[in-house]
C-alpha cells in the first residue's frame, strides 16, 4: 500500500541527506525510524509528502506515484497523508476547532475557509475526535493557551480529520515530559490501529519507539542500516545505528538534543 | 454512532459577531461616504492611465546633461539638511531639558517647552517654509529655518523622553558627592542620554535629506526650486533627471545614516 | 617615583581614541560647517530685515480669523475623505504587495519587483509624488488620493513584508501538509500570525495619511492644504492661522485615537 524506492535528497548546500532509501509498508503497522540527529529522519518523512522535494527516487501510496504529482494532484495526495509535528505546529492564534478543521481545508472553498463555514459533518467529526483524544470542551480555547500534551492531541486530531491513508509522525514527543510522551505515543498507536492505517514515526527515544512499534527502521547518514521487528533490535543494532555506546544501560530515557 | 449529537460550532459568539459586523459596517459606511462625496468626477478617472503614460513618455529619456545644473542645487540641498539638523540639535537640547519632568525648573516652564515641542511637530516643514519665506524671502535661509523648526520638536521630544527614563541611582550618586546642579547634569544625566542624542540626530538628518528636496516647492531653497522651474517650463526630461538624482541622494543618505548609526551604537 | 608621576595625570578617554583621526574629524566638521554657512550667503542685513517682517507677520496673524469657516470645513472634509479612501485602497493592495515582498513566501522575480516598488515608494517624500501626480492628472483630490496610497503602500509593503518574513515557518508547513492550496495556506498558515500587526499598521496608516492629506494641497492635490496655501498667497495670515490651528487639532486628535487603539490591540 505504501512504498518508497531509492529516495535521494541533496540539499542546495551540498548536504547529502538521503542516499537511496527504500522502504515498503504493506499492512497497517507502526514503523519507528531510529537514527541520530542529522541522519535524515526528518528529511525522509518530509520527502514523502513532498514538503521537501526529493532529488530522485519514487514514493507510491495506494498505487499513485506521489513523486510525479503537481499542483492540484499533489494537494489531493497530501490530504491522504496525515502529518504530526515535533513542535505541534498549531496555528497559535487560532482556536482548537479552527486548528482541527484546518485539516479539512483541502475540501472546502476559499470563501468557506475564510468565513469559517465548514460543513456540519466536519464539525461533528471534529467534536467526536476531540472527545476521543480527551479534549472535550476545549474547542474554543486558543491553541497558545494549551499545554504541550494538549497541543499535540490537537495536532493528532488535525491529522486524523484528513481521513489519511498513512500517518507521518515527526518526533511527536520530543518536547514533552516522559509521562505525557508515553500517553501521546499510546494515543497515536491506538488511533492508527483503530483506523487501520500505517504510521511512520521518527523518534529519538529508543525505548519508547521500541515499545509501540511493530517494526523498526534504522537510518544512519541517509541510509537504511536496519529493518526488522523490535524483538531483533539488539545492542549491536543500536551501535550500528547510533555509534558506540553502552546500550545495556539504556533504560527509558535517552535525551538528546534534536536538530 | 448511536448517540446522535448535533454540536453547533461557530467561530464567534453572537455578541462577538455583532461587534465585528458593527465595526465592518462603520468602516464600510465611512468608505462609501468618502467615495460618494469626494470631489472627483469618476468617469474622468478612466482616462488616468493614458495621462500617466503620456507624462512618462514626455519624461523619457532623462536629460543626463542637466546633471551640471543639478549638482550645485543638490549640494545646497544637502547643506540645508545638515545645517538645519545641527541648529536643531543645539536648540532642541535646552528645550528637552526644560521639557523633561525630572529636570524642568518649574511646571510653567515645562508647559511652555511642551507648547514649543507640539507646535514644532504638528506643523509640516512646508508650512514652516511658507512662513519663513515671508520673513527672509525665498532661498536657502528660509529652508534652513523651516527644517530647523520642524526638527526641533522631534528631537526635543525624543531627548526629553530619554531624560525622563534615566537611572536615578546614578544621579543620586553624583549628588551625594556634593556636586552642584550643573555638575550633576554633566556627570549624572548627560552620559546616559548621549546615545539617544546621537541616534536622534542621525535619524533626523536622514529625514531632513528627504525633506530638504521638497521645501524648494514653496521657495525655500534646494533642488525643489530647480524642480519647480523645470516643471513650469515643461522640461520634463530635466524633471525626470532631477527625480533620479533625488532618489540617489535619498538612498545614499539612508546608507550613510545607517552605517554611522551602526558604528556609534 | 618619577615614572609613576605621569600616571597621576588623568584624562578622560576621548570618544575617538586616535588623536590624529580625532583632530581630522573635528577640523573637517568645522571646515564643513563654515563652508556651508558661507555658501548659504547668510548675511546679517537680510536676517535683520526679516525681523520687522516677522513682527508684522505675527501682528497680522492674530487674532486667527475663522470667518471663512465653510471653506475650512470643506477642506477638512476633503482631507478626511482622501485619507479614508487612500487608506482603504492601500491596506487592500498591501496584502498582495507584502506577500510579494516577503522572501519566505514570494518567488524570486516577484520579490525583487515588490522590493523595488517599496524602495521607490519610500524614498520620495509625499509632496514630491503629489506634484508629479498633479502634473499628470490635474488638480484635485484624485492625485492626492493616489499620492497617499502610493506612499502608504511603500510603508506597508516594507513593515508588513518584514512581519511576514518573521513568522513561524512550522505553522505554514503544517497547513501545507494538510493538502491545502496556496491561497488557503496564506489564509490559515500566514494570516493569523500577522493579523494583529496588520490591523495596527492599518490604523497607523490612517494617522499618517490624514496628516499628509492636510499638506499635499499646497501643491494642488486636494484637501485643506490648498486653502492654507491660498491664504498665504493672499497675505491673509489670520485666516492661515485659523487653518493651521484646525490642522494641528486634527493631527493631534488622530494621533491620540491611533495610539489609543493601537495600545488596546497589544
Amino acid at each position: 500500500m505504501f512504498s518508497v524506492k531509492n529516495l535521494v535528497k541533496i540539499y542546495p548546500t551540498g548536504q547529502h541527506a538521503l542516499k537511496g532509501c527504500s522502504v515498503d509498508i504493506d499492512k497497517a503497522q507502526i514503523v519507528s525510524i531510529f537514527g541520530p540527529s542529522g541522519a535524515g529522519k526528518s528529511t525522509f518523512i518530509r520527502c514523502i509528502n513532498r514538503l521537501v522535494e526529493p532529488t530522485s527516487g519514487k514514493v507510491y501510496l495506494d498505487g499513485v506515484e506521489i513523486t510525479g504529482l503537481k499542483g492540484k494532484d499533489l494537494h489531493e495526495a497530501r490530504r491522504k497523508m496525515g502529518m504530526i509535528f515535533q513542535e505541534y505546529n498549531l496555528i497559535e492564534r487560532l482556536t482548537v476547532m479552527e486548528n482541527v478543521l484546518s485539516g479539512r481545508l483541502g475540501y472546502v472553498g476559499f470563501l468557506q475557509a475564510m468565513f469559517r463555514r465548514f460543513p456540519q459533518d466536519y464539525v461533528d467529526e471534529a467534536f467526536h475526535l476531540l472527545e476521543r483524544v480527551g479534549l472535550e470542551g476545549y474547542h474554543n480555547q486558543r491553541a497558545d493557551a494549551l499545554s504541550g500534551g494538549q497541543r499535540q492531541r490537537v495536532g493528532i486530531v488535525r491529522a486524523l480529520i484528513q481521513h489519511p491513508k498513512i500517518l507521518l509522525v515527526d518526533e511527536p514527543t520530543s518536547g514533552l515530559d516522559p509521562k505525557t510522551a508515553m500517553i501521546i505515543m499510546q494515543l497515536i498507536a491506538d488511533l492508527a490501529k483503530e483506523k487501520g492505517i500505517p504510521a511512520i514515526v521518527n523518534i529519538h527515544d529508543v525505548a519508547l519507539g521500541q515499545q509501540y512499534a511493530d517494526r523498526i527502521i534504522g537510518l544512519t547518514e541517509g541510509e537504511v542500516v536496519f529493518d526488522g521487528p523490535p524483538s531483533e533490535v539488539t545492542a549491536e543494532t543500536l551501535t550500528q545505528i547510533y555509534g558506540e555506546e553502552d546500550w545495556s544501560k539504556t533504560i527509558r530515557k535517552v535525551e538528546d538534543e534534536e536538530e | 454512532m448511536t448517540a446522535v449529537q448535533k454540536h453547533i460550532w461557530k467561530r464567534f459568539s453572537r455578541k462577538e459577531s455583532l461587534e465585528r459586523y458593527g465595526i465592518e459596517l462603520v468602516v464600510l459606511l465611512f468608505f462609501l461616504w468618502a467615495t460618494r462625496s469626494v470631489d472627483i468626477y469618476w468617469p474622468f478617472i478612466a482616462d488616468a492611465p493614458h495621462q500617466a503614460v503620456d507624462l512618462v513618455k514626455r519624461m523619457l529619456p532623462p536629460n543626463f546633461s542637466f546633471t551640471g545644473d543639478i549638482i550645485p542645487a543638490m549640494i545646497e540641498t544637502i547643506n540645508i539638511a545638515t545645517l538645519s539638523t545641527l541648529f536643531a540639535l543645539i536648540l532642541s537640547f535646552p528645550i528637552a531639558v526644560l521639557n523633561a519632568r525630572n529636570t524642568t525648573p518649574h511646571p510653567t516652564v515645562q508647559a511652555i517647552a511642551r507648547v514649543i515641542v507640539v507646535t514644532s511637530r504638528s506643523v509640516n516643514e512646508l508650512v514652516w517654509g511658507l512662513i519663513f519665506v515671508v520673513f527672509f524671502g525665498p532661498g536657502a535661509v528660509a529652508g534652513i529655518a523651516a527644517l530647523t523648526m520642524r526638527s526641533l520638536g522631534f528631537m526635543a521630544k525624543l531627548v526629553s523622553e530619554s531624560i525622563e527614563e534615566i537611572d536615578h541611582g546614578q544621579v543620586e550618586a553624583i549628588r551625594a558627592t556634593g556636586a552642584n546642579g550643573a555638575k550633576v547634569f554633566l556627570f549624572g544625566v548627560l552620559p546616559q542620554i548621549m546615545p539617544t542624542i546621537m541616534g536622534t540626530t542621525i535619524f533626523r538628518w536622514d529625514i531632513n535629506i528627504r525633506q530638504s528636496s521638497v521645501i524648494g516647492l514653496v521657495g525655500a531653497g534646494g533642488i525643489g526650486i530647480l524642480l519647480t522651474s523645470s516643471m513650469n517650463l515643461f522640461r520634463w526630461q530635466n524633471v525626470s533627471m532631477i527625480l533620479i538624482s533625488i532618489f540617489v541622494v535619498v538612498l545614499a543618505g539612508e546608507y550613510v545614516s545607517a552605517s554611522v548609526r551602526k558604528k556609534l551604537i | 617615583m618619577s615614572s609613576s608621576s605621569s600616571s597621576t595625570v588623568w584624562k578622560r578617554d576621548h570618544f575617538i581614541k586616535n588623536p590624529f583621526l580625532r583632530w581630522t574629524v573635528i577640523i573637517l566638521v568645522t571646515a564643513y560647517v563654515l563652508y556651508a554657512l558661507n555658501d548659504m550667503n547668510l548675511n546679517w542685513a537680510r536676517m535683520k530685515s526679516g525681523l520687522p517682517r516677522a513682527v508684522d507677520f505675527f501682528h497680522r496673524m492674530f487674532p486667527p480669523d475663522f470667518s471663512r469657516w465653510t471653506m475650512i470645513q470643506r477642506g477638512v472634509l476633503e482631507s478626511l475623505q482622501m485619507a479614508i479612501i487612500s487608506t482603504t485602497i492601500s491596506i487592500i493592495l498591501a496584502v498582495p504587495l507584502s506577500l510579494g515582498a516577503a522572501r519566505n513566501i514570494s518567488v524570486r522575480w516577484v520579490y525583487l519587483l515588490s522590493r523595488a516598488f517599496v524602495v521607490v515608494a519610500r524614498s520620495f517624500p509625499p509632496i514630491l509624488v503629489a506634484i508629479i501626480f498633479v502634473k499628470a492628472f490635474g488638480f484635485g483630490p484624485f492625485p492626492g488620493i493616489l499620492t497617499l496610497a502610493f506612499t502608504a503602500l511603500g510603508f506597508m509593503g516594507k513593515l508588513l513584508g518584514e512581519a511576514i518574513e518573521n513568522i513561524d515557518p512550522g505553522q505554514v508547513e503544517a497547513i501545507r501538509a494538510t493538502g491545502a492550496n496556496w491561497f488557503k495556506v496564506q489564509l490559515y498558515g500566514v494570516a493569523p500570525q500577522v493579523l494583529p500587526r496588520y490591523v495596527g499598521l492599518s490604523i497607523y496608516l490612517l494617522d499618517i495619511n490624514l496628516r499628509a492629506s492636510t499638506i499635499i494641497g499646497i501643491v494642488g492635490a486636494g484637501g485643506i492644504g490648498g486653502a492654507l496655501f491660498n491664504a498665504f498667497h493672499r497675505y491673509e495670515y489670520d485666516t492661515a492661522l485659523a487653518i493651521l490651528i484646525v490642522i494641528i487639532a486634527i493631527v493631534l486628535v488622530m494621533e491620540f485615537i491611533s495610539s489609543k487603539v493601537r495600545g488596546r490591540l497589544q
